[in-house]
């Protein structure tokens, strides 16, 4: 007898017990959140415009450097994935370094070659009058550095997991390189490309070590909502709650949304 | 963190405990490390949480402290005031607070952590520029001209509160690139060389005298900040937490806090 679906068990004890409590321990403390919240003074928090203001920044900026992630990420995880040159192991291990790292350290790094008196930075201010720190795009390149490397890791994996034979059978019939990666590839890559996108979205949504370190913190220019969430804690908690509990449902309705279009089937 | 800091705690306890006994056991004498103010014998570790601007004198003092009472450790942990209030107001097993401001304090006092303070110093505001001040500031209200970029705590923290203070005295309006999460981070900004310069306290400036050079002005005067010091009611080292607040109030430690460019109250 051979059924098609997989038995379901009733889980041993021994596994049933820490599943749970491993549950718990990621529930909980939203639960706390949501239980702790100022309801009675949820919509007075809500509707001031600085809570509008980082939380359009947040968005904006999360989104700006998804974009950034993706221009650079997919060639990127495309010459990982489809070709061979020396050393691609170290430059593997490079590009998932920012996942690793403490992101305080990638704003620190940032800042030393980015800064008014970095490396590039230097020449940056010189040449056109640029300074990245305290500037919007500051945050967007922060957010890029710590969320490109989530991209870059789903779409390579998307790519081992297509058959080259397409992009064969596509010069075979004349396109170029170029043309069979755009046309055949991308296509057939789309979900991973998708699911990549969306986590590097969550990740730049959330980042703060970076963002505080190389941009700094300043309402309506560089004040994201996990910012405005730290400093609401120094002096009014209930503020600070109420500022997570907006993160919080951006945070579940975006993966709520996208999960179950893209990432079903894995 | 907190499960380490408890765990050190216990540890080192137990081994002074012991050490105590075996003392007492094998020579008779019941006096085997006599305590500089003949109170009662310290041991354990004393946790210390102050203001960043404390950092440098604090650290020393620490030091002095664990000179005069062998067998204690005093730990700490520097940050922003009221992040320190905070951690302090939901459970943080600290001994001794240190506020940059009253109004921190206050937040400790209100929730019933602590019975009372003291002020044991008082600090003011100085500009900080790069070293041989390139951009030229002698006033509060060159900050604001110029295409400058400053950076000021945020008003949340005691330095931001104080800066905003200072900034209306002298009836200057300025925006700044950066709010800071306390005092520390303003400074670095400059040491940096990321803004042209931002307010901080007196006392950050001579600290850091190497890279960084301050320029005095007059509002300062107008946004003195108070520092309270309070031994923690619910300190897991009662005779340590009051014996450190005490030391911090003694004319030795006010020797190195006014050496360190704190005013006495």
């Amino acid at each position: 007898m051979s059924s098609a679906r997989p038995a379901y068990r009733r889980a041993p004890f021994a596994l049933l017990l820490p599943a749970l409590l491993g549950l718990a321990f990621l529930v909980l403390p939203l639960v706390g959140l949501l239980i702790r919240a100022p309801w009675s003074d949820l919509p007075a928090q809500l509707t001031s415009p600085e809570v509008w203001e980082a939380l359009r920044l947040s968005l904006v900026c999360a989104t700006a450097a998804t974009a950034l992630s993706l221009l650079l990420g997919v060639p990127l995880a495309w010459l990982l994935a489809r070709t061979e040159f020396p050393g691609r192991r170290f430059v593997r291990a490079l590009v998932t370094l920012p996942l690793v790292l403490p992101p305080v350290v990638g704003g620190v790094a940032l800042l030393l070659v980015l800064g008014r008196n970095g490396i590039a930075g230097r020449w940056l201010d010189s040449a056109f009058g640029i300074t990245l720190p305290f500037h919007t795009s500051g945050v967007v390149l922060a957010e890029a550095f710590v969320a490109m490397p989530f991209l870059v890791i789903s779409v390579e994996g998307a790519l081992r997991a297509a058959d080259p034979r397409y992009e064969e059978a596509a010069a075979t019939l004349g396109a170029s390189r170029l043309t069979a990666f755009l046309r055949v590839t991308l296509p057939l890559i789309a979900p991973g490309i998708a699911a990549g996108a969306v986590l590097a979205w969550a990740r730049a949504l959330g980042e703060f070590g970076a963002t505080i370190t190389f941009a700094g913190n300043f309402p309506g220019q560089t004040q994201t909502m996990p910012l405005a969430v730290y400093l609401a804690m120094e002096s009014d908690p209930e503020a600070a709650i109420a500022l997570s509990l907006v993160l919080l449902a951006v945070s579940i309705t975006v993966l709520a949304g996208l999960r179950g279009r893209w990432m079903s089937s894995t | 963190m907190s499960i380490t800091v408890r765990r050190t705690a216990l540890a080192v306890t137990a081994l002074a405990l012991v050490t105590g006994l075996t003392a007492c056991g094998s020579s008779g004498s019941p006096s085997a490390t006599p305590s500089a103010s003949g109170g009662p014998k310290l041991s354990g570790t004393v946790n210390v949480f102050a203001a960043a601007s404390l950092k440098e004198s604090f650290t020393e003092l620490g030091k002095k402290f664990e000179a005069a009472y062998p067998g204690v450790t005093v730990k700490f942990n520097f940050g922003g005031s009221s992040a320190l209030a905070q951690s302090i107001v939901s459970g943080a097993p600290a001994d001794v607070f240190a506020a940059a401001s009253p109004a921190t304090m206050k937040t400790v006092t209100d929730a019933k952590a602590a019975a009372d303070s003291k002020v044991f110093v008082r600090n003011s505001l100085t500009i900080a520029v790069p070293k041989g001040n390139p951009k030229h500031i002698a006033a509060l209200k060159d900050l604001a001209g110029g295409g400058l970029k400053v950076a000021l705590c945020a008003k949340e923290v005691p330095c931001g509160a104080a800066a905003v203070t200072a900034l209306k005295a002298g009836e200057v309006n300025l925006t700044p690139v950066t709010l800071e999460q306390d005092v520390k981070g303003a400074l670095t900004k400059v040491e940096l060389g990321e803004v042209d310069a931002s307010l901080v306290y007196k006392t950050d400036v001579i600290a850091d005298a190497a890279k960084i050079d301050g320029v005095d002005f007059p509002e300062a005067a107008k946004a003195v900040n108070d520092y309270p010091i309070a031994a923690l009611t619910k300190a897991p080292n009662a005779d340590g937490a009051a014996a450190f607040a005490a030391y911090i109030q003694s004319a030795d430690a006010r020797r190195v806090l006014t050496a360190a460019g704190f005013q006495t109250p």
